[in-house]
This record gives C-alpha cells, structure tokens and sequence, in this order.
C-alpha cells in the first residue's frame, strides 16, 4: 500500500476500551495548509480527552489517512477506515472534492462522517449519515449583505476570481443581492494568475455602486485592493472569508485599511465581549494550539477540533459510542460552543451554523478589528 | 467614459510592459541560438523573487535588486552551460522541450526554498497616484515604462552597433559560417541566455512592486511574451517590445468594454487572427532580410 499511513495506537489498550475513530485528512498535497492544522488539532483534542479519563470511560484512539489532497486516495482511506479498521465515525475529508466523492459510501455503512470541508452541497440535500463543521460560503455572503442592509447600500457591484472558489461565492452572490432586495449592477470576473484588476475597476466606478463585493483568495484580492486607492476610488470594499489571513494585509499593505470582510471568530478572539459563548473556547484552543505546534491558529485547525469534539459530545449525549447512537446524537447537539461557531444540529440542517458563524471585521492600522455593528 | 478609456490604455500598457520585458528575453535567446527558451517567464520571477528575497535579508532596496539581477543572469548562464551545451547538436524542438524543463525545475526549487506563497516589495517612489486626464497613473508604472524603454533602446544599440551584438546574430543566421569567421558560437549562446536572464530579472524586479509575485507567475508571463513575440514579429526586440504593449493593451480594453471573464481569451483571438494574416507579425520581417 503506497498510502502514507500514520497509525496512533494507544499503547497496550485493549480492543474493548477504545472507541477507534477514522480520519481522512489532506496532510500533504496542495491542501496540505488545510490538512496538516486539522490532524494537529485533532491529535491535540484526543490526547486532551484522553488525559482526562477518555469517553464514558474508554480511551480514543484516531486513525489518520493522509489522502495528500487527492481524491482517489480519499476513496481508498474512507474504505479502509468502514471494511477494515471498522471504526465508530470518520471525521473528514479536508476538501470538499473528496468529501463529496466519498460520502455516498456512508449510509451504506451506516457510518455517520463529519467532514471538514465547506461545499453546500455536502448537507444540501440532507444525507442522514453525512454532517459537516465548516460554515457554507452562502453563510459568509448572507453576513456580508446584512452589513450592506445596514448602511442602507443598494447598487451592488461584485468582482471574482474565475476558480473554483470565486465561482461558488459568484453563484451564491447571483442568487442573494437579488432576492435581499439589492440591485446587481456589475458582474466582473479576473482570472485567478492576473496581476492587474484596473480594467474591471474602470468599469465598475464609471457604473458608481454603493458597494463592491470581492470574493477571491490571495493575490487576486490584494491586488484589487491596490487597484482600487491607486484609481482614487472611495467605494466601499467587502473582501470574502478566503483572505482572512495577516498575508492579505501584508500583500495590500496600506490599500487594506477599512477593508471589511467577514471572517471566523477565532480570528478575533480576544476581542470578543466576554459574553460571547465562544470566547473561553477559542482562547482555550489557541493558546494549547500555539503552545503545542509553536504554529498561530487557523480556521482549518478549528474544523479538525470541532469534528472530534462533536464526535465525543454526541456519545457522551447518547451515552454511547454505536454508530448509530453517534448518528442520532449529532443531530440533537444544541448551542455547542465550537471553533466555527455555536452548532445546533436538527435533522433537516447537518452543518448547525448560519451566518452568524462570521462576524464582520475591519482592518484597521494593519489589525483585525471587529466592525462596528 | 473618456477617463475610462483613457484608464484602460495606462493600465494596459503598464501590463503589456510586463509581457514586453519577458517578449525581450525571448528575442535576445532566439537571435543568437535560434531556440524559443521557455524558462523565459522563471528568469522574470527569479528577478521578482530573488529580490524580495535579498530585500528580507535587510539590504536597501537597490542592492537587492542589483543583486537578484546579477544572480539570475549568473543563474541563465549556468542553465546554458549545464543543461543546453552539452546537447547543442540537439535538433531546435528538443531544445526547446529541454528549457520546458528547466523552467519546471526552476520553479521547483524557488518554489521549496523561497516558499509557496505570494510576496510583495515596496515601490521606488511612493504609492499615490498621480491623476493625469482623469485617470490614474502609478509613479511605479512610469518607472516601468522608463526602463522598458531604456531596455530596449541598449538592446537595439546592442545588436545594432556592438561587435557582440552583431556576432550573436550572426550565429542565429548560420552557425557554421559564423565558426568560420572566428565568431565563438559557443561564448555567444553563453552571452545571450546570460542577457536574457539579465533583461528578465530586471522585468521582474520592477514589476514586483505592482504586480506581486509569487514562485508560479513565470508561467502566463512566460505565454505572454511568447504571444507578445509572434505578435510583434520573432526576432526583432522592437517588434517584442510593441507587441507586449499592444497585447496589454488589447487585453485591457477587451476586459473593460467587451467582458472581463474573456480578457485572455480576447488577447488570443486577435493574435491568431493576426497569424492567419500575416504570419511574420506586426512588425517581422522575412528571415533571409535580418542579417
């Protein structure tokens, strides 16, 4: 077997006193900055819960498949994981490719996954077997259209990047400005390698919208930004979630100041007012994460974290750690305080969040800051 | 609307500059050993990357940028001598398959050394635009268009005037005769892909700035000015210089007036049609005319 294979035994456990859980993670490949912060996270959440005593009294033990971001190795991990390992639950796959190639095969099983990935149609529609901890895109794009709602926008004008990322988040945008009552006035499109978004700005400020949404990972949007104070314009920018890093700042430099985008929680973490039930959780998770790995934290980690802490929480509800006890108990989890967000599952919703998964933030002198509401 | 068309010419040629350096590159290789060397594009990123690399390190800008010129056209030599000269007897199209190659290995390397991401260098002078007829130029694409100028000009003197100059076009026309003369083949080939990463580095260097680079923009900019090339006629660094401008510049009106989705595909378009009729391009000449 040429699959890369990083098996963690728990010492001389015996078969009865452990729950196995599989994971199919990215570790390596061109999604290796999304696999490799989940299996550190998971690795870290499973020592913890097994340092303090392991569920209803049995140790976890994680089987992690590297499927190096390759979609036929996903398949062969996630066999491996229901025929031979025979695990409770599969935690994973990182991207939403495998994840939508492997997940027909759990029902069958009867195996519940709760996959890391982001892509609507994993929930949508429902398959019994199949959660999901990632928030969707549309959540992100919802958030950003209260905000415009608020400040009493109504032109809207949106620039993408033509991959895969920039698409969805077009076909999502396609779909809400028009049905939350705003008036789409310009649809540009850059190709994820351009170095130069003058042209698609030239228009867009001759059209003269209230707002413009762009929704691209890094550099396209860096560039954007740029373009945009280097054409004098004052309309307001919304970025997407995919350039909720320091390296966007740092690429736009000065051009990022008052960009608002909506972004995870963690990444304001300590800005949040102290009510907020996620607060304690993502101090808690950063510090351990940075301690352990000496790595800052990322959303990815956080979605590794969460899928393992659902995991235990649904069988430590139902009392037991059956598949399909698992099952039945993730979808009853209510106001769970996670990484990504506050998860309420109900049979008819598998991922638990809503745009309040984001918050908005601004960037100010260089800093995240959350936005005024 | 009349800014606007205005707006999409400066950001046009402020692009198209950009494919005329690396269209540069390709005339000095293709003028002296006949091969179209398509790690063209990594020499213009190994001069974007190496100077932020060397910038990192805590040198004034400049240096840098002296120092990941000189290197890459150290770096175009050593490719030269290691990887084209001991083949040299090669047939053209398996040369050509060779700098394919290099350029891939090229990409590797900076891509495990310098790291996968996106990186950035400061301007030269300021980043306030200067509003002229309504529309908005970077002092950064003044000094792009300056130096492509100046480029292209020394070239020009180059091949015009130097003995160098007039020995590599020599080779490119008929190597054989050209041994006979005493003109060292072999010393020219060396010279031209070490100019040629010269004349790429500093495209990358003063490009960086306003375009950001990362290990993989080699690769477009490398079809680019390869387009920019045909487009302008193979072999005349005037012809490679206006064809880059022009492409840039068919680009950004097609992505502003036309549709942005179509921007490279509209580029394309133009030069194939352009190649159905007139297949030396805008500005070539027939071959048996460029000696």
């Amino acid at each position: 077997m040429l699959l890369l294979c990083i098996l963690m035994t728990t010492g001389t456990a015996f078969a009865d006193d452990v729950v196995k859980i599989g994971a199919v993670l990215s570790v390596t490949g061109p999604a290796s900055f999304i696999g490799e912060p989940e299996k550190n996270s998971i690795e870290m959440v499973r020592d913890a819960i097994n340092a303090s005593g392991g569920v209803l009294g049995k140790k976890i033990e994680v089987i992690i498949y590297d499927d190096e971001s390759n979609v036929n190795k996903a398949v062969l991990s996630v066999d491996k994981l229901i025929k031979k390992d025979r695990v409770a639950v599969v935690l994973g796959p990182s991207i939403s490719g495998n994840t939508l190639a492997v997940m027909n095969k759990f029902p069958a099983a009867k195996i519940p996954m709760v996959s890391c990935a982001a892509a609507e149609k994993i929930i949508k529609p429902v398959n019994p077997w199949v959660f999901k901890v990632a928030p969707s895109d549309r959540f992100a794009v919802q958030k950003i259209l209260s905000d415009a709602k608020a400040k009493g926008y109504k032109k809207l004008a949106i620039i993408t990047v033509s991959d895969g990322f920039g698409q969805a988040g077009r076909e999502e945008l396609k779909d809400l400005i028009p049905s939350s009552g705003f008036e789409l006035v310009a649809d540009e499109v850059y190709g994820p390698k351009d170095t130069d978004m003058t042209a698609q700005l030239t228009k867009i400020k001759e059209i003269n919208p209230d707002a413009i949404i762009c929704w691209g990972t890094n550099p396209g949007p860096a560039v954007i930004a740029r373009n945009r104070v280097q054409l004098g314009m004052t309309t307001p920018l919304y970025m997407s979630h995919g350039v909720a890093s320091k390296k966007f700042i740092e690429l736009a430099g000065e051009a990022a100041e008052g960009l608002l985008l909506p972004a995870g929680h963690l990444l304001v973490a300590s800005q949040l007012p102290d009510s907020d039930p996620q607060k304690a959780v993502l101090l808690d998770y950063t510090k351990r994460y940075t301690k352990m790995f000496k790595k800052p934290v990322s959303t990815f980690g956080g979605h590794g974290s969460d899928s393992l802490n659902l995991a235990v929480k649904a069988m430590e509800n139902g009392g037991s750690t059956d598949s399909q006890a698992i099952r039945d108990n993730l979808e009853k989890i209510q106001n769970f305080a996670g990484i990504g967000g506050v998860f309420s599952f109900t049979p008819e919703d598998h991922v638990g969040l809503d745009e309040n998964a984001f918050i908005m933030v601004v960037i100010e002198n260089g800093e995240w800051k959350i936005a005024q509401k | 609307m009349t800014s606007g068309l205005f707006q999409y010419l400066i950001s046009g040629l402020t692009v198209g500059a950009t494919y005329g350096l690396t269209a540069l590159g390709f005339t000095m290789i293709f003028n002296t050993t006949g091969i179209i060397n398509f790690a063209q594009g990594e020499f213009v990123m190994l001069g974007g990357m190496l100077s932020v690399f060397f910038y990192k390190t805590g040198i004034p800008l400049g240096l840098a940028i002296v120092a990941a010129v000189f290197a890459t056209a150290c770096i175009g030599g050593i490719i030269e001598r290691l990887a084209i000269r001991p083949v040299k007897n090669a047939s053209a199209i398996n040369l050509v398959i060779i700098t394919i190659g290099i350029s891939i290995f090229i990409r590797g390397v900076v891509m495990l050394t310098l790291g996968k991401d996106t990186f950035s260098l400061p301007s030269f002078s300021g980043v306030s635009p200067i509003l002229f007829m309504g529309a908005a130029i970077l002092p950064q694409s003044i000094w792009v268009l300056c130096i492509t100028c100046i480029m292209l000009l020394l070239l020009k003197l180059f091949f015009d005037r130097s003995i160098y100059g007039k020995a590599m076009l020599a080779c490119a026309c008929e190597q054989k005769a050209a041994y006979l003369v005493g003109i060292s083949v072999e010393r020219m080939a060396f010279l031209s892909f070490a100019i040629s990463g010269f004349v790429g580095a500093i495209g990358g260097a003063i490009l960086t700035p306003i375009t950001l680079t990362s290990y993989d923009v080699g690769i477009m900019l490398g079809l680019k000015g390869f387009a920019a090339c045909i487009l302008g006629g193979l072999g005349n660094p005037f012809g490679a210089a206006a064809g880059g401008l022009i492409l840039g510049v068919l680009e950004s009106y097609g992505a502003g007036l036309v549709a942005s989705g179509y921007k490279d595909a509209f580029a394309f378009i133009i030069l194939l049609i352009l190649l159905f009729v007139k297949p030396s391009g805008l500005f070539g000449k027939a071959d048996s005319e460029r000696v």
